[in-house]
């Protein structure tokens, strides 16, 4: 079966709603209230066609003059005068003055179809624009005949192959107030602009388009310098591809804290907290970290001038502007008042399309939370989409207001965008405040359960392993006095253990000198011994000698030498 | 202009109402209407204009670029150029007091 051709309109997001654009070669009604931008979609559609899709076009106008219109898409950098000038567009104004007009008898409107055709044809047109047709109602009172010619037309620009865009004013109760929806039922496309709590919002709903599918809810659309942009609430598809790269976070006890390697590359991070928990410290470390690697961030301060950040991160070490100079660091601050939430993200869109980052920080994304809570989680869905399908790593800041377990559920309407959700919170304990931070959930990694004290100095965060003993947690000074009165009691540990090793030493000492003295006498007394021994056996030599001589003196020479039995000769001489 | 067809024209004369017509009249070839408006037109200047008129018929599937000028949607159109203010008349112009009302001659032709 052959699919219905389609005609992209090269508006941003719309060809994505309606996969593919407005039926090529048929009429397409697009309708709303005063102001709701059909005109805008209309032109936006007929000049990136002449532009974007080589297809000139021819723009019939019933209520402002080609001046008129020219000046009021100029602003939107569309120089359709330029584009006429170059036969890729043809301005033809019809004008429709009731008061100058008798009419008397039959007529009809061939007028408007020889003046389509000429325009058609001048310029080789593939699309058509008629905005507001609807106009010619006013002009003529025959109704009748009015609505067999608009039949006529239609039918008409269909044999032509001419895609075409009708806008059409809202009616009472119906799409348009004169039932155009009747003769154009290919495709019709309702736009709303409505305000809530001061601040505009414009939606648009495909609300029929015959032979195709199309994203049937209302999707928000935004008319800026840039045109006519539809924001599809999300890619239907959860089918981004994934890294697994690591990114560090630029806080090292952080990354020890996610398996020492940090971040996921294109995951979403959100970093939650009560009040001044060092929330954007920890982004500011993140962006200078990104930088650092050569790559490209975009800090969105929502609270906090870009000088004014930028000042407050010196003091902790971190100097962006070095990088912002470098084109690196892109830092856009803006009111988040200021604009709807379809606007931020438009923006968001915008500086993401201009500056290419490969991380995206908002600081903080709660301060988007102006329409209303439902709003942020699905533009959130859309941003982090956005971020994830070009693989950009997103890191959040958000503000809680309630204290311990309220935060965790405050945050639960986004805490399953999120991959790595930072928790920070302040612990008070004997009169004082303390930063701590865990890490509550990190996608596809076996994070650390520690809460860990979050220091921030000059050399910028370190996240400290908290006290924890006796059942308490200790934070802040209370564990560094725990800490000092643990150093003071090793201290006189080990001043004790010196002195008991001094004592022990000395007794050696006193040991070792009384074994010596006694080794001492016990030399002198050995010494004793042997001189006393000598003394005896020279005594006893002297003796046996004397009774050697004794005896040669008494016998002369009777018997010669006594040999060496001097003992026998002893004993004889002592017996 | 050559595409001008069927032009008919007298010349200004100093006699007369004084009221001087220029006129146009935007068919689109030879459809019924067109051929019935012009007929009736024809009719309508013998009988009230006395040759005050000048009259141009203009063929738009001929000169289709002549539409935008005098801002052509209905056939057949008439236009009164001159005098100004500029007046249109939609219609095979059957009816020739609405003619009147639309030439802004009704009361002159009362007069006569």
């Amino acid at each position: 079966m052959k699919r219905l051709d389609k005609s992209p309109t090269g508006i941003v997001g719309f060809d994505e709603v309606t996969n593919g654009g407005v039926p090529k070669g048929r009429p397409t009604i697009v309708c709303g209230g005063p102001g709701c931008g059909k005109t805008m979609f209309a032109l936006e559609f007929l000049v990136r066609g002449a532009t974007d899709f080589n297809e000139p076009g021819v723009l019939m106008t019933f209520e402002e003059t080609s001046e008129e219109m020219s000046k009021n898409v100029a602003s939107l950098g569309f120089d359709l005068q330029k584009l006429a000038a170059k036969k890729k567009l043809v301005l033809e104004y019809v004008r429709i003055e009731p008061s100058e007009i008798q009419e008397t008898g039959e007529y009809d409107l061939e007028g408007l179809f020889i003046r389509m055709q000429h325009a058609v044809k001048s310029v080789g047109a593939k699309r058509v624009v008629l905005d507001t047709l609807e106009a010619i109602f006013s002009g003529f009172s025959n109704t009748g005949m009015l609505r067999a010619e608009i039949r006529r037309l239609f039918r008409w620009l269909k044999d032509h192959g001419l895609t075409t865009v009708v806008t059409a004013e809202k009616g009472e109760g119906t799409l348009t107030r004169y039932g155009l929806e009747e003769y154009v039922s290919d495709c019709v496309i309702f736009l709303d602009h409505r305000v809530t709590d001061q601040i505009s919002t414009r939606r648009m709903r495909v609300v029929k388009y015959r032979g195709s599918s199309h994203v049937a809810d209302e999707v928000p659309f935004l008319i800026d310098e840039r045109g006519f942009s539809v924001l599809p609430s999300s890619s239907m598809k959860l089918n981004h591809e994934v890294s697994s790269e690591r990114i560090s976070s630029g806080v090292k006890d952080l990354d020890e804290m996610l398996e020492g390697k940090g971040f996921y590359r294109g995951s979403s991070i959100l970093i939650s907290g009560t009040a001044g928990t060092g929330k954007s410290s920890m982004a500011a470390h993140f962006a200078q970290e990104t930088c650092r690697n050569g790559e490209r961030c975009l800090y969105i301060a929502l609270e906090e001038s870009p000088a004014q950040a930028m000042r407050n991160m010196r003091s902790i070490g971190v100097d962006l502007e070095k990088h912002v100079r470098k084109g690196l660091m892109r830092f856009e601050a803006w009111r988040p008042t200021q604009s709807g939430l379809e606007m931020h993200l438009l923006q968001i869109h915008k500086l993401v399309e201009q500056h290419k980052p490969s991380t995206v920080i908002i600081d903080p994304l709660t301060s988007l939370m102006t329409g209303g809570r439902d709003q942020l989680h699905s533009m959130l869905m859309r941003l982090i989409d956005y971020l994830k399908m070009q693989q950009i790593t997103g890191f959040f800041t958000a503000l809680t207001t309630g204290r311990n377990k309220e935060i965790e559920e405050t945050d639960v309407g986004i805490s399953s965008l999120i991959d790595t959700w930072i928790f920070a919170r302040d612990v008070e304990l004997n009169g004082e405040r303390n930063r701590c931070l865990h890490v509550l959930k990190s996608r596809g990694m076996a994070n650390s359960n520690q809460i860990r004290e979050f220091v921030m100095s000059k050399e910028g965060i370190h996240l400290l392993p908290v006290y924890v003993g006796n059942g308490t947690m200790l934070t802040g000074s209370a564990r560094i006095s725990q800490e000092a009165r643990e150093r003071a009691e090793n201290l006189q540990r080990q001043q004790t253990a010196e002195e008991q090793q001094r004592v022990l030493s000395g007794k050696r000492k006193a040991l070792e000198a009384q074994i010596a003295a006694l080794r001492l006498e016990y030399a002198q007394e050995e010494t004793r011994a042997t001189l006393v021994k000598q003394q005896d056996a020279r005594r006893e030599r002297e003796l046996s000698e004397d009774m050697l001589q004794m005896e040669s003196f008494r016998s002369g020479a009777r018997r010669g030498k006594i040999g060496g039995r001097n003992g026998k000769v002893e004993v004889e001489h002592g017996s | 202009m050559g595409a001008r067809t069927g032009v008919k024209s007298k010349k200004p004369s100093a006699n007369g109402n004084g009221r001087f017509l220029e006129l146009r009249l935007y068919v689109a070839g030879q459809s019924p209407k067109s051929l019935v408006a012009l007929a009736n037109l024809k009719k309508f200047c013998a009988e009230h204009l006395d040759g005050q008129y000048e009259l141009q018929v203009i063929d738009l599937v001929k000169t289709p670029q002549l539409a935008q000028n005098d801002q052509i949607l209905a056939i057949p159109t008439l236009v009164r150029k001159l005098p100004v203010p500029i007046r249109k008349i939609i219609g095979d112009l059957s009816d020739t007091t609405r003619v009147l009302v639309g030439l802004d001659l009704r009361d002159k032709a009362g007069a006569e």
